[in-house]
């Protein structure tokens, strides 16, 4: 099979890559470009864990093939942080441990990053339903909301 | 090695406090490295042939189409992992269990890999390995499998513990007994006796990370093998022996680890990567899908459990008994035993005998899950417990606090119990306000207590002292949840310097001496004696250091919250000096400075918990959500309170998903129906609500902190705790776990037609 050429934008930058028809983009990301930081948990669109935002819309990356990432915008963890600032998402995850192994973060902080973009003052029911699609096996989600909630507050006050 | 591992009360100035993890800005920047983040020159990628059928005689296998496509660069079977194992059948089970030898004995077991250039190659050259099966009667089911005419999964199998070895081999292949006194008497002597059977269904750890390594093997005999694991020391022994490396040449390093809860504990992929990179002569990254890692790691027992408990009218129970039988997969276990052990160690108890059995079924070989064994005994028992505290009219605490086992209490398994947790947990449960709260119609509480043993094990740590007073602390532990920053703490804490100064790593094997695995709750356990040792270690070298630069003998230097001082009006005139002073100096005062310590840490106190669970049960469906829990667990010493909560809640949300969801559903056909996380359904944020903790600390009189194991525990209760809430919610009393809709309407459906 022949690959395709595909041209895109990722956390800003423009990068150009060749990928199999057959290819995700998890796996484009993971495997071409070295963005290891989104996860395969499960390759089925179950767990969340390599959750990306593709046009302002969020994905899990298993289910996107790489040639659809043509002309798109792509944000990943990797461009999470601005520089040395992390996003007030990943310092409160940090200040209320709301990791332990840490595998499922990078797809919790990027879905609560478009959860907070479309509703700055979710409810605890809000934030429950909006991370549903994202599996953590560790915490129980108890300070993953908690540390949502604490980065909202922040986020408003900024 | 005189290190005194006895806790010695003190005021902690680190330990206890909640810092940011050394590992945490990599985890949330997405560059912390995970088992399939790492590659190599060179690596090709490693695919596993797996058995369709649950139980199959391989006949032959035909790979030579396989090694002609384009791209493949190594075909391995059976035939390409020798049998090294000399006799050692447990390894031999490995050995059968990373490769079918001669027969499949579950759907997934692995008969045959390849690695080629791409995954695309990997996959194609999978179909063109031709396996011819002789497919055989199977068997699934734990009760089904103890059956006489059941299929016999091993025929060498004859059942051990009983009397007199069996005439006919059987798929039962070990009895084993626990407790004292006489049952006999003590249901003799009881006004009340209630007896049920209970079944619990198999559950998968769930961790997110598919197991993933990386395999090199090089013309030298030497080997590089990066994974994921809980125990790299471990893996590389097994490895070595099964491949026949010698175990110094090869190198494991531990990659950051994405859940385990037990699961991580063997080696199946490993072997198999190693294998392929030999003979490929390249390197071989190896992942699992995550439908491999249902059918074909290692999740917990499904199992079935009788219990019988008789209590006097005034709640003291006379005698308590229980017959366990658990499966174990294709392959012998211990499980059952470490039900039988556990079953009834949370009460103190005269008559008491357990009774368990180890079943091989067509199943993937049982791996630990978080206190293994332990939460089905605590389900089948804790609802006996409850019911019969309402058949004598007593509230469940208290039935509960007047027969808690105490300091003094003779286990049920055997051994007698020091300062213990289980009635301070009961104490705090009566007095928490979630008891009092009120419930709505179709709204239930229940309560239940666990115990778990904890263990301590082999453990080895160096601890580095840098030039400008920083602190290298290399550990063999695995960190799964934060043990790097407690461990960094008890450093901090016994240096008498601030947490920032020390940077915990965890160190490959051919940079520290064995450890074993972080399981058992042992890791912070285990580390932190191991890393207080040290630390003493290079507490003598400082104190010599600053004899030396001071001129004075080192009897007259003393160390107080990180400096050496010397004691005495003579030296007066002599300032402290820091750390970092020391440090500055070590060049020209004998070199470098540092603390090594090698233990096994003896000592595990046992842990207790008492959960506290509200349900609320839809009577037209059958759904269950839990809409507040508590957990209560003794910690001994909460190292890094903030993560001793984390594992209380974790444990308690595995639990939950275990309780109400979660199982193994096989065909009649012995194939597994739901391995995929869509249809085994784990708890999502949405299903839950904010769990509540509350740490106790009981001194484990064994550690100089008195830390105890906390990690496990939490998952011991909720199985118990939910049957009784969705019992006293619906009033039909739930016997079978998962209670997912479909059984809680059929049980209700049978209490209506009586």
């Amino acid at each position: 099979m022949a690959g395709v050429a595909v041209s895109t934008t990722i956390n800003g930058d423009a990068v150009e890559y060749l990928c199999q028809p057959d290819e995700t983009l998890l796996d484009v990301l993971r495997d071409r470009l070295g963005l290891t930081g989104a996860k395969e948990g499960c390759g089925t669109g179950d767990c969340g864990a390599c959750s990306v935002i593709v046009d302002g819309r969020l994905v899990c990356s298993c289910l996107v093939l790489g040639a659809e990432a043509e002309g798109r915008k792509v944000e990943t963890i990797e461009g999470m942080a601005h520089g040395d600032q992390l996003h007030p998402l990943q310092q409160k995850f940090l200040e209320h441990a709301a990791l332990q192994c840490g595998i499922c973060t990078p797809g919790f902080l990027i879905a609560a990053k478009d959860l907070l973009e479309k509703n700055p003052s979710p409810t605890e029911e809000e934030i429950r339903f909006g991370l549903a699609g994202n599996l953590c096996r560790c915490t129980g989600y108890d300070k993953i909301v908690r540390a949502v909630q604490d980065a909202a507050n922040v986020m408003k006050g900024a | 090695m005189n290190f005194d591992p006895r806790y010695s009360g003190r005021n902690f100035s680190s330990v206890g406090t909640r810092p940011i993890r050394p590992d945490g800005i990599d985890k949330v920047t997405g560059r912390a490295r995970y088992g399939a983040d790492f590659n190599m020159a060179g690596q090709l990628v490693g695919r596993v042939l797996r058995s369709p059928h649950a139980h199959a005689l391989i006949k032959s296998i035909d790979t030579s189409k396989a090694e002609k496509l384009a791209g493949v660069k190594a075909v391995i079977t059976a035939k390409d992992l020798p049998d090294l194992t000399d006799g050692d059948a447990a390894m031999y089970d490995i050995l059968d269990n990373s490769m079918a030898r001669k027969k499949a004995l579950y759907d997934g077991h692995a008969v045959a890999a390849v690695a080629a250039i791409d995954a695309r190659t990997a996959r194609q050259a999978l179909k063109l390995i031709e396996v011819d099966y002789e497919v055989l009667p199977h068997v699934t089911d734990v009760d089904e499998a103890a059956q006489h005419h059941a299929p016999l999964i091993n025929d060498q199998v004859f059942t051990e513990g009983l009397e007199e070895k069996p005439a006919k081999p059987s798929n039962v292949t070990k009895r084993t007994q626990f407790g004292h006194g006489d049952v006999h008497k003590g249901f003799a002597q009881a006004d009340f006796v209630i007896e049920r059977s209970f079944k619990t269904e198999q559950t998968h750890q769930g961790y997110i990370e598919p197991h993933a390594c990386v395999a090199s093997v090089n013309p030298d005999g030497t080997a590089d093998l990066w994974v994921c694991t809980q125990g790299h020391f471990v893996y590389r022994q097994h490895c070595a022996q099964l491949l026949g490396l010698e175990a110094s040449k090869l190198r494991v390093t531990s990659s950051e680890i994405g859940g385990g809860f037990g699961g991580k504990t063997h080696v199946w992929a490993e072997p198999v990567a190693l294998a392929l990179s030999r003979k490929a002569g390249r390197p071989v990254k190896l992942v699992m899908t995550r439908d491999e890692v249902f059918r074909a790691s290692g999740p917990t027992s499904a199992t079935s459990i009788d219990v019988k408990i008789g209590a006097k009218k005034d709640g003291t129970i006379t005698a308590a008994e229980a017959t366990l039988r658990y499966s174990c997969g294709p392959y012998p276990g211990s499980w059952a035993e470490i039900g039988a052990m556990t079953a009834f160690a949370c009460y103190k108890l005269e008559n008491v005998k357990t009774v368990g059995y180890e079943v091989l079924v067509n199943r993937p070989k049982t791996a630990a899950y978080r206190a293994p064994s332990a939460p089905m005994a605590a389900f089948a028992v804790e609802s006996v417990v409850d019911e019969l505290a309402k058949e004598l009219g007593m509230d469940a605490v208290e039935f509960r606090i007047k027969n808690a086992a105490q300091e003094g209490t003779r286990s049920s398994y055997g051994p007698v119990y020091g300062p213990i947790g289980i009635g301070p947990t009961l104490e705090a449960v009566k007095s928490h306000p979630h008891m009092k709260a009120p419930l709505k119609a179709n709204q239930g509480r229940g309560m239940a207590c666990g115990f778990w043993f904890n263990f301590g094990g082999q453990t080895c740590t160096d601890l580095n002292i840098g030039m400008d007073g920083t602190v290298s602390l290399a550990v063999g532990t695995v960190d799964v949840g934060g043990s790097r920053a407690s461990l960094s703490l008890v450093a901090a804490e016994e240096l008498g310097i601030d947490y920032s100064q020390v940077k915990a790593v965890v160190a490959d094997t051919s940079s520290l001496g064995y450890n074993d695995m972080t399981d058992g709750s042992r890791g912070t356990f285990s580390s932190s004696m191991a890393t207080i040792s040290a630390a003493r270690n290079a507490i003598k070298i400082l104190k010599d250091r600053a004899a030396q630069m001071w001129d004075i003998p080192v009897e007259d230097v003393t160390w107080e919250k990180g400096h050496a001082i010397a004691k005495g009006e003579k030296y007066g005139n002599l300032s402290p000096l820091s750390l970092k002073d020391i440090a500055a100096a070590s060049g020209k005062t004998g070199g470098p400075i540092a603390g090594h310590s090698e233990l096994v840490a003896d000592g595990a106190g046992v842990s207790f918990a008492t959960h506290i669970c509200d349900v609320e049960v839809d009577p037209e469906t059958g759904s269950t959500r839990v809409i507040r829990y508590t957990v209560v667990q003794d910690a001994g010493k909460a190292v890094h309170p903030t993560y001793v909560e984390g594992q209380y809640q974790g444990g308690a949300a595995q639990g939950i998903g275990w309780a109400l969801n979660e199982e193994y559903i096989y065909g009649k056909d012995g194939r597994l129906q739901n391995p995929g996380f869509l249809d085994y359904r784990i708890p999502v944020c949405s299903d839950l609500p904010m769990i509540d903790t509350q740490i106790l600390e009981i001194p484990n009189p064994n550690h100089p902190y008195g830390v105890r194991g906390v990690g496990e525990t939490s998952i011991v209760p909720p199985l118990a705790a939910i049957a009784n809430a969705v019992s006293n919610a619906v009033g039909v009393r739930m016997t079978h776990i998962p209670m997912s809709p479909p059984r809680i309407l059929a049980a209700l459906d049978a209490e209506r037609e009586g």
